[in-house]
C-alpha cells in the first residue's frame, strides 16, 4: 500500500492528476452569484487596465531577456521580443550554478508542498474526526500559533539551525515550513464538512485502522483541498527570499531567488543578464500557474485565505 | 446499508468516539501522533526562537565572541538610535504609500468583477493572480528597470508630459514609491480575490432592489460594497501592516544588495535594519532588541484590529 499512495500524493502536488482530483469540485464560485445589470464599457476599460498593469512587467522582463540589455537603455524601446533569449539564457547557466539552484528550489518547494498537503491533512483529520482528550484545547493552540510574528525572530532562528549544524543546508529550508497552522485549520474546515461520520464508521465496522481510514477515505475526499493547500505552500516557498538569503552561503546550495540576487551581483549592468535569470525563474511557476491557476483562484474564493 | 445508521445506534467497538476505550491502545495515541509534527516543529522553529529573542535582547550578544548580560542596555541605545527612528519612519511611509491605493484599487476592481454577467471574468481573475506567483526578486530587478532614472520606460513616458526624470531608486520619496508600488502590484490582485470572495456572500436582492430604486453601479458601490465589505477590509488593513512591517527584500535589492539601502539609509526598512545589525555587524543582541521593537509593533497593530472589528460587530 505505502508505495502506490506515497506516488498517489507527489501527483497531486506536480499537477498529474489535476483533472482526476478535481471532477468531484463544486460549480465554479461566482458564477450564478455576483450583482446583475449590464455591465458598462468603462468597467471592461478598468479591468484591461489592471490585467495590463498585471502583466505588462512579465512581457517586459521577456523583452530584455530575449534581446540585450541594450534594449533595456534604449529609447524608444523595443516592443517586441527578439532573438538572443537563448543565448542569455545560456550565459546565465555559465555565470552562477543556475540548473542546480532550479532543483534544490524544486525540492524545498515540492518538499513544502507535499508536507503541508499530508501533515495539514493529518492533523485536521484528527482535529475534525477523532475524539481525543485535549482536542479542543490544542485546536485553540493551534489557533492561536497564528498570531505568534515569528518570522520576526530571525536571529534565534538562525542560532537553533546553526545548533542543529544545518547552517547551508537545504533541510534548514525545508523542514521548518512542513506544517502550518493555517494548513490545519484550512484542513481541519474541509474534513469537518466533506467527510461524514457514516463512512468512517462503516469503514470501522470493516475492520480498518484509523490510518486506514485517514488514508484510503478521508484524504482521496479532501484531495482537492490538500491539493489547493500545496499549491499555495509551493509558491510561497519557492519565492521565499529572506530565510534562504540568511541560511544559505555556496552557490551550489542556492535556491534561483538567491540565485537571482547574484547575477545582479556578477555583473551590476548587464540586465539582459539579470533579466533572463528572472524570467527563467519565474517560468516554472508561470508554466504551473497556466495548469492549475484556475484552482488557486477557486481556492482564494471558497473564502479558504481569509484567515 | 451500515453507512447511513445514525452513530447511536452503531454497536461497540466500531464506534470513534464513546468506544474509543476498546479500541487497541495503539489506536488511542494516534490523534497525538497526528497532530504532532506541528507541535514538534513550531516548537522548535517558532516559539523557542520567538522567546529566544526577548532573552537575546538582553546581552551582548556575538556569535563568534562573547556574551555579555547587559539589560536593557539594548533597548535604550534603540530608542536613542537616529538610525532605528529613521527605518520605523520609511517603513511607516512605505506601509501607507502601498496599502492605501492598493485597497482602494482592489475595492473597485472587487466591485466590478463581481457583475454576475461580466465576460472573460476567468481571465481578468487569472491575471491579477499572476503578480503573486512572481517572486520579490524578479519584480525588483524588473520595475528598478521600468524606473530608473535614464533609461526607465516610466521616465521616457513621463518625459512627453513634460515631467521629470525623476530618480526613484537614489531619492528618499522616489525610492519609497517605487517600493510600495512593488509591495502594492503584488499584492493587490489577491486583495482583489479576498474582496470578491467576500462580496459573493452578499445576497444578490440587496443589489436588485438597489437598481429598482434607480440607484447607479457608483451608489451600489458606496451604499452596498464597501458596508458589506467592513471586516475583510480591516482584515486586509492588519495583514498589509503585518506585511509592511517586514519588508526586507524590495528595499535590500534596489539598491543592488545594500544593506543600508542607500547612502544615507533613505530606503532602509526596520527589517532591513534588523538584518544589518545582526548578520552584517554581528550584534545578534541590538539585532534581536529591534526584533522585540517590531513584535511590540505587531502585537499593537493587532489589538487596534480587534477593537476596530469589535466595534463595527457592536455597530450591527
Amino acid at each position: 500500500m505505502e508505495p502506490t499512495t506515497s506516488g498517489t500524493a507527489a501527483d497531486v502536488v506536480t499537477g498529474a492528476s489535476v483533472g482526476a482530483a478535481f471532477t468531484g469540485a463544486p460549480p465554479e464560485p461566482g458564477r450564478h452569484r455576483g450583482r446583475l445589470g449590464r455591465v458598462r464599457w468603462w468597467n471592461y476599460l478598468l479591468l484591461g487596465g489592471a490585467a495590463f498593469l498585471c502583466l505588462f512587467p512579465l512581457y517586459w522582463m521577456f523583452i530584455v531577456a530575449s534581446t540585450d540589455s541594450a534594449t533595456a537603455t534604449q529609447m524608444p524601446p523595443e516592443i517586441v521580443p527578439g532573438g538572443n533569449f537563448f543565448h542569455l539564457a545560456g550565459l546565465v547557466f555559465d555565470t552562477v550554478p543556475f540548473l542546480q539552484s532550479i532543483l534544490n528550489s524544486l525540492f524545498v518547494a515540492t518538499s513544502i508542498g507535499v508536507g503541508h498537503a499530508v501533515l495539514c491533512a493529518l492533523a485536521g483529520f484528527a482535529f475534525a474526526k477523532l475524539r481525543f482528550r485535549g482536542n479542543n484545547t490544542l485546536f485553540l493552540i493551534v489557533v492561536l500559533t497564528m498570531t505568534v510574528p515569528t518570522q520576526l525572530a530571525v536571529i534565534p532562528q538562525y542560532m537553533i539551525v546553526s545548533w542543529l549544524g544545518w547552517v547551508d543546508t537545504l533541510q534548514a529550508l525545508v523542514v521548518p515550513g512542513l506544517a502550518s497552522a493555517f494548513g490545519i485549520f484550512w484542513m481541519r474546515q474541509h474534513i469537518s464538512s466533506t467527510v461524514s461520520d457514516e463512512l468512517m464508521q462503516a469503514a470501522r465496522i470493516d475492520g480498518a485502522s484509523t490510518w486506514q481510514i485517514f488514508w484510503r477515505i478521508a484524504f482521496p475526499i479532501v484531495r482537492p483541498a490538500a491539493f489547493v493547500l500545496g499549491l499555495f505552500g509551493f509558491v510561497s516557498a519557492w519565492n521565499d527570499f529572506l530565510w534562504p538569503f540568511i541560511v544559505l552561503k555556496s552557490p551550489e546550495r542556492f535556491t534561483v531567488q538567491i540565485a537571482i540576487k547574484a547575477l545582479q551581483n556578477e555583473r551590476t549592468i548587464d540586465l539582459g543578464l539579470a533579466m533572463s535569470g528572472s524570467f527563467l525563474a519565474t517560468l516554472p511557476l508561470l508554466v504551473l500557474f497556466v495548469l492549475v491557476g484556475r484552482r488557486m483562484v477557486a481556492g482564494i474564493l471558497d473564502g479558504a485565505f481569509k484567515g | 446499508m451500515t453507512a447511513t445508521l445514525p452513530s447511536r445506534q452503531i454497536p461497540a467497538p466500531v464506534g470513534t468516539g464513546r468506544t474509543r476505550g476498546r479500541l487497541p491502545f495503539v489506536e488511542s495515541l494516534t490523534p497525538y501522533a497526528y497532530v504532532a509534527p506541528f507541535f514538534v516543529l513550531f516548537g522548535i522553529f517558532g516559539l523557542l526562537p520567538f522567546l529566544f529573542t526577548f532573552y537575546v535582547a538582553l546581552f551582548d550578544w556575538n556569535p563568534i565572541g562573547d556574551q555579555t548580560f547587559i539589560g536593557l542596555d539594548n533597548f535604550t541605545r534603540m530608542l536613542a538610535d537616529p538610525r532605528f527612528w529613521n527605518a520605523t519612519a520609511n517603513t511607516v511611509s512605505i506601509w501607507l504609500l502601498s496599502t492605501i491605493p492598493q485597497l482602494a484599487l482592489a475595492l473597485l476592481l472587487a466591485h466590478v468583477l463581481n457583475h454576475a454577467r461580466l465576460r472573460f471574468a476567468l481571465f481578468f481573475r487569472m491575471s491579477m493572480l499572476v503578480p503573486y506567483i512572481t517572486s520579490v526578486a524578479a519584480t525588483v530587478i524588473v520595475f528598478a528597470q521600468l524606473f530608473d532614472r535614464n533609461y526607465g520606460l516610466l521616465n521616457w513616458l513621463l518625459g512627453f508630459l513634460g515631467v521629470g526624470p525623476f530618480d526613484f531608486v537614489q531619492t528618499t520619496w522616489g525610492s519609497h514609491l517605487l517600493i510600495a508600488v512593488m509591495v502594492a502590484w503584488r499584492w493587490f490582485g489577491y486583495t482583489t480575490l479576498l474582496y470578491l470572495a467576500s462580496l459573493q456572500a452578499v445576497p444578490r436582492d440587496v443589489y436588485e432592489a438597489a437598481s429598482i430604486d434607480g440607484a447607479g453601479g457608483w451608489k451600489q458601490f458606496v451604499h452596498i460594497t464597501i458596508p458589506s465589505l467592513r471586516p475583510v477590509i480591516i482584515f486586509t488593513v492588519v495583514t498589509s501592516t503585518i506585511g509592511g512591517l517586514q519588508v526586507f527584500t524590495e528595499p535590500l535589492l534596489i539598491s543592488g544588495g545594500v544593506l543600508t539601502c542607500g547612502p544615507v539609509r533613505q530606503c532602509q526598512t526596520l527589517s532591513l535594519f534588523l538584518y544589518e545589525q545582526g548578520f552584517g555587524q554581528y550584534e545578534f543582541g541590538y539585532g534581536s532588541a529591534i526584533g522585540v521593537a517590531l513584535f511590540v509593533m505587531v502585537i499593537v497593530a493587532a489589538i487596534i484590529n480587534y477593537l476596530l472589528s469589535s466595534r463595527i460587530r457592536a455597530e450591527r
